[in-house]
């Protein structure tokens, strides 16, 4: 891997740029790989590269059914931010929070961490309330947010209208070190330094059966042939539903649809993320100047991914009273993801009753934010069998009763 | 925008008037049964990428619960049907194996 530097541009300046390179690596499966990622989104790669890194374990294959990057990772509004009330979220959260602030440079990779700051707005007393409890929390838990009054959320984000009549803005859960990454800059970020340390990343390899030997799994079957593994990690979102019945067991899961738009782009007018969980709604100003618009998840099971026209139009007509100035905005694009939802809104990183199975899923409509240390405790579990980062988060925790209850702290935006 | 017939009061509606409920014919064991058995009524699900039978509500219309069979992979609907049944009527399963079969 040639390392990007000044000096490297200077150099390639000299030579028309044709000595980059691949940023990762096409080759075809091997036999067998000690360990196989099925799914090469932010967490599959993530877990892949904490994997090479911090436990030495590169003999590694990361399967892919369509492209790098192009399911959830390549979908969601990248926003990130840890001001979580439950404790095993709040510091898984913070971790992946507190790795994205040094990323770029580890991965020698931009991945455009813009730590512009995220607030949460409040627009009922309910959620004053909740808000205030969550910053009480994230005090406890070495997480650094505020409660602010509304002058201060008009004073970071003058474009609103806090006001009312419907929903006026009653105050925010402020978190000044959150804000935005590149999000396709994150997957081929962590997708150059895997293949940097050997692993496989190949695309286009629909997993298609698992095979088991007794309790065990000693491989899957591809769309690219039968490849060994000793170890199996499955990061599919949407999909891992699917996959789980190929392996002989049930998730506590259901795959909805999330949508996203944004709109024309703009001059630069919001330097801060805002979430309106009361309306479903969040937005924030894209660096080429769109305003990036997410809503909430279609009610139904559903794997395509597609958006629907009543959700933007809910979504929108919500957002107007608070954001007066998108009402002339034409909106560009818009899309939808598949994110699997758990009974708690919280993930399952877990052991799964075959051996030799790990689960990493259910981050429903909130993964982004989560990557670098999804797959750090991932990684951890699968090379050791035990992380403290994911203890709190397996699957049997649901037959248990112990829950990591984010439903009603986070509400649908997340 | 996804269309039901609602089988109580016979109306075409859009999905928003109706409230989705989620998978149907979820078995309730009773009394002495195992915290398994409890896991999976309550949490665990078939989440099948394909034909799904789930529960809706006519909320904004008649209010009655139905149950609907419906494709979750190409969004097409087989058909709705009442809520009082424990698996899916005659006429549904041959209309899936119908469309599904080709």
């Amino acid at each position: 891997m040639r390392r990007f530097s000044a000096f490297a541009i200077a150099r390639e300046a000299m030579r028309n740029h044709e000595g980059w390179g691949r940023t990762w690596a096409k080759r075809p499966p091997a036999k067998r790989y000690d360990v196989i990622i099925v799914g090469a989104g932010g967490h599959g790669l993530a877990t892949a590269y904490y994997l090479g890194k911090n436990f030495g374990i590169t003999n590694v294959g990361i399967l892919e059914k369509g492209w790098l990057g192009g399911g959830n990772t390549g979908r969601n509004t990248t926003i990130i931010r840890s001001n979580y009330l439950q404790d095993p979220s709040a510091a898984l959260y913070e971790k992946a929070r507190s790795l994205y602030e040094t990323l770029s440079q580890e991965l020698n990779y931009n991945v455009m961490f813009s730590p512009r700051g995220v607030i949460m707005l409040a627009q009922t007393h309910h959620e004053v309330r909740g808000y205030k409890r969550t910053a009480q929390a994230n005090a406890l838990q070495g997480v650094a947010t505020e409660w602010i009054g509304p002058e201060r959320v008009k004073e970071l984000c003058p474009i609103m209208n806090i006001e009312g009549p419907r929903y006026p803005v009653l105050g925010g859960l402020y978190q000044a070190r959150g804000g935005t990454a590149r999000h396709d800059a994150v997957a081929w970020g962590y997708a150059r330094a895997c293949t940097d340390m050997g692993m496989d990343i190949i695309q286009r390899c629909e997993v298609t059966g698992i095979d088991r030997d007794g309790g065990r799994v000693t491989g899957v079957q591809t769309t690219q042939g039968p490849i060994g593994c000793d170890k199996l990690g499955i990061v599919v979102a949407g999909h891992s539903g699917v996959l789980a019945k190929m392996a002989g067991f049930r998730l506590p899961l259901e795959s909805v649809a999330l949508q996203a738009l944004v709109s024309e782009p703009i001059k630069p007018c919001m330097d801060v993320v805002v979430m309106a969980n009361t309306v479903h709604g969040y937005m924030s100003q894209s660096d080429k100047g769109e305003m990036v618009i997410g809503g909430g998840t279609d009610g139904y099971n559903n794997y395509t991914q597609r958006g629907s026209f009543h959700h933007i139009e809910e979504t929108l007509r919500a957002l107007v009273e608070t954001f007066p100035m998108i009402s002339r905005l034409k909106m560009l694009r818009q899309w939808g993801g598949i994110v699997d939802v758990t009974g708690d809104r919280s993930p399952i990183l877990s052991k799964t009753p075959v051996e030799g199975i790990y689960v990493n899923c259910g981050w429903g409509t909130g993964g982004f934010k989560a990557i670098p240390g999804s797959g750090y405790g991932m990684a951890e579990l699968l090379a050791k069998g035990h992380s403290p980062l994911t203890a709190a988060f397996g699957m049997e925790r649901f037959r248990e009763g112990r829950f990591i209850d984010e439903s009603v702290a986070a509400g649908v935006a997340h | 925008m996804l269309l039901l017939t609602c089988p109580n009061c016979g109306l075409a509606v859009e999905e928003t008037e109706l409230a989705p409920g989620g998978e149907a014919h979820l078995k309730r064991f009773g009394p002495d049964s195992t915290a398994d058995q409890f896991e999976e009524y309550l949490f665990l699900r078939d989440n099948a990428k394909g034909v799904h039978f789930e529960r809706w509500r006519h909320a904004y219309g008649c209010g009655k619960w139905f149950l609907a069979a419906r494709n979750t992979a190409t969004l097409e609907v087989y058909g709705t049907y009442s809520a009082q049944t424990t698996e899916p009527p005659q006429h549904i399963r041959d209309e899936i194996a119908r469309r599904t079969d080709r």
